[in-house]
């Protein structure tokens, strides 16, 4: 790198130097995403569109590049969209796609609900504390995510924890069945993206400048009508934010269905691992993620849109 | 805004000399502590309707608190405050008919100018009509009717004072509680903000109480000054009584600027004191002042401005008069300051006005001159 001083007199190649350099953080980032995000995206559209075969990969047509362009060329022509045709065909995709979003939708809003008092809880306690409560937010993620979800299934299967202690308060009198449906599946999500919730609330709902509620009530609002018409619209980009980071995993979930869902949880994920270790049948499999991906990448555009339209409108 | 009504005469308007008078909003016995720390200690505090009242100390001296105690966000640990007859004690804030602009203005960054300003009315649940009536007055009162469907982030640091204040006026509060309402604002808009917020008050009628630190804000707009230290009042009185009668070193040091020389009160009877000031190496003649004693300690204070300056000693009598030599010149344009260093080491400033436009002054550096006073223009100060 020929970065060179500061001063650009002394090095005449500075100014050059110092735009090479800033093209050089521009391009990291992106030559990161290039390789780990759009390389493999490729590859999985292209199985996506190849046939089934019992073979080495699963699928034709394989590109070798050593047998030149001809090869490649000969088998974009193979290209087909059967597997797409296959995925509407099949009710049991479509259910699943649903199924998914609904309980991404539920989940999303129970998050909202649990994690909403948290956060704010935690922006309204003393300064000193604020540190110590974002720390005990994050502090689940020092153990293995997987090992946490276990853990639910002590909790909640029939002579777990949660039956034990209400059979011997005497809440109930026969054990609960929760572990295997799809409440189960709630509280693991609810549990496992709480954090990702409350972080972005709390980042909204910290910078919010408290004399906002103390014009509010000097002009005749009580303090609960303060928090709807002022707290919670200023903390709407906190809310959208957390709202998605949370809504875009969940869609896609796999592991929590899969260890406390029953059979009545219909999630896609588990539809792919079925279809990729099950059936071992890649093509479908891969197109079932292209779609997945593209029902979450086209809202997330449209919002993104939206906001800009927002802020050019504001004259921002 | 409405300069003209009023005409060249100010009210004469002096409620507090009239033992009749109706008090407003009254402080009695009021102390209030965060912890160990004493905000106010044991105040007593009558403002009159219609007043414009000016709560001014350097930061920390409990001012702010005493307004916030009126709106109703901090509650006062001993003691009452009533308003209008009323003790506010327990009346949360959304019901008290106060309204505040607050220092850092605290505009809802969510709503347009008019949904700033009309907030107060829809929460009181005003007709929509009324509503629209009012906020157009408003926006007129402080010339922002342009900029109704802005929100408050695309507006300038005067455009958002005007829209506080139009705020805080949209419910026509009977007090309207000011916190260093023009901090913000540069020098020339400031001086602009203060003659019309002095009219405001005047055409509608309300009483204002104003807090701030700026003691030339305080002058321009009250009728009244409380000079407030370490959770006390130090001196309640007009802008002028404050300037020329100050009750104590502190205020005097505070308003203005002011010369004080210590001594010792050599005699004192009902037409002068006598003062022998050690550190200024003269005798003071001064006028009467009450509980003045002779023998005891007492600090002659006086103003610059009424300090003479002359290159040589005055015909008449040498009464307060004192030679020394020119330290240090201050050249402001409209005046000129005199650092005049005594013979025994003391320093006494004099202001001159600069009449005439001259670039050379006739009194320069290390001239010897003569300082000269009469004896109403300074007073004794007892503490």
């Amino acid at each position: 790198m020929s970065g060179g001083p500061d001063n650009g007199a002394a090095a005449p190649g500075g100014r050059a130097g110092r735009r090479g350099a800033r093209w050089l953080v521009l391009a990291i980032p992106y030559l990161w995403l290039l390789v780990f995000f759009l390389v493999p995206f490729f590859i999985v559209l292209k199985i996506s569109l190849s046939m089934t075969a019992l073979a080495m990969p699963p699928y034709v047509p394989v590109f070798d590049l050593a047998k030149g362009i001809d090869n490649v060329v000969a088998g974009i022509r193979q290209f087909t969209t059967d597997n797409y045709v296959w995925l509407i065909e099949d009710a049991l995709y479509v259910r699943a796609y649903l199924s998914s979003l609904w309980i991404a939708a539920v989940s999303t809003f129970l998050l909202l609900v649990v994690g909403y008092p948290i956060a704010y809880g935690m922006a309204r306690a003393p300064r000193r504390w604020q540190a110590m409560l974002v720390m005990m937010v994050i502090l689940p993620f020092w153990t293995s995510f997987l090992i946490r979800v276990y853990a639910w299934i002590g909790i909640l299967k029939k002579e777990g924890l949660l039956n034990q202690m209400l059979l011997a308060l005497g809440v109930i009198d026969d054990p609960l069945t929760i572990l295997n449906t799809n409440t189960a599946v709630y509280i693991g999500i609810v549990y496992s993206y709480l954090p990702f919730m409350v972080l972005p609330l709390y980042a909204a709902l910290e910078r919010m400048d408290d004399t906002l509620l103390e014009a509010a009530a000097d002009l005749g609002c009580p303090p609960v009508q303060a928090f709807w018409k002022i707290t919670f619209p200023l903390s709407m980009p906190g809310v959208i934010a957390g709202c998605f980071l949370v809504f875009i995993p969940v869609t896609g979930e796999f592991v929590i269905p899969d260890l406390l869902g029953g059979s009545e949880t219909l999630m896609i994920g588990k539809t792919l691992w079925a279809e990729f270790f099950a059936n071992r049948d890649w093509p479908v499999s891969s197109a079932v993620a292209v779609v997945l991906l593209v029902i979450l990448v086209v809202p997330i555009v449209l919002f993104q849109n939206q906001e800009a339209k927002r802020a050019e409108r504001e004259g921002r | 805004m409405a300069t003209k009504a009023l005409g060249p005469m100010r009210r004469k308007f002096a409620p507090w000399d009239d033992p009749a008078a109706r008090p407003f909003i009254e402080f009695r016995n009021v102390t209030k502590r965060f912890g160990d720390f004493t905000a106010i200690d044991n105040l007593s505090l009558i403002i009159y309707e219609r007043e414009f009242f000016a709560l001014l100390g350097p930061s920390g001296c409990g001012k702010t608190t005493l307004m916030r105690m009126v709106a109703g966000f901090e509650e006062p640990s001993a003691g009452q405050v009533l308003l209008d007859g009323q003790d506010l004690a327990g009346i949360p804030p959304y019901r008290r008919p106060s309204n505040m602009m607050f220092q850092s203005y605290a505009l809802f960054p969510h709503m347009s100018v008019e949904a700033n300003i009309a907030f107060g009315l829809r929460q009181a649940r005003m007709p929509k009509g009324e509503i629209d009536a009012r906020v157009e007055e408003m926006l007129n009162l402080v010339k922002l009717k342009p900029f109704a469907r802005r929100r408050p982030d695309q507006l300038s640091g005067g455009q958002r004072q005007r829209v506080a204040l139009a705020r805080s006026l949209a419910k026509k509060p009977k007090v309207l509680l000011l916190d260093e309402p023009l901090g913000a604002l540069d020098k020339k808009l400031r001086e602009e903000t203060q003659f019309e917020l002095t009219d405001l008050q005047q055409t509608l009628g309300l009483t204002f109480i104003i807090v701030t630190h700026d003691q030339e804000e305080a002058m321009t707009m009250a009728d009244r000054i409380a000079v407030m230290d370490h959770g006390r009042i130090e001196q309640i009185a007009t802008p002028a009584e404050i300037y020329e009668q100050p009750a104590s070193r502190y205020v005097a040091d505070f308003i203005g600027d002011i010369n004080i020389l210590e001594g010792r009160v050599a005699a004192a009877d009902s037409a002068s004191i006598r003062m022998e000031c050690g550190g200024a190496g003269t005798t003071v003649l001064a006028a009467p002042a009450n509980s003045v004693a002779a023998g005891q300690t007492a600090w002659f204070a006086i103003r610059p401005e009424k300090v003479s300056i002359a290159l040589a000693p005055p015909t008449e009598a040498a009464v307060n008069c004192v030679g020394g030599e020119v330290w240090d010149i201050g050249y402001l344009g409209d005046v000129s300051i005199y650092h005049v260093r005594l013979a025994t080491g003391a320093t006494i400033k004099s202001t001159v006005s600069n009449h005439t436009r001259m670039i050379e002054r006739p009194i320069t550096w290390d001239d010897k001159v003569w300082l000269s006073w009469t004896p109403d223009a300074g007073v004794v100060l007892t503490r």
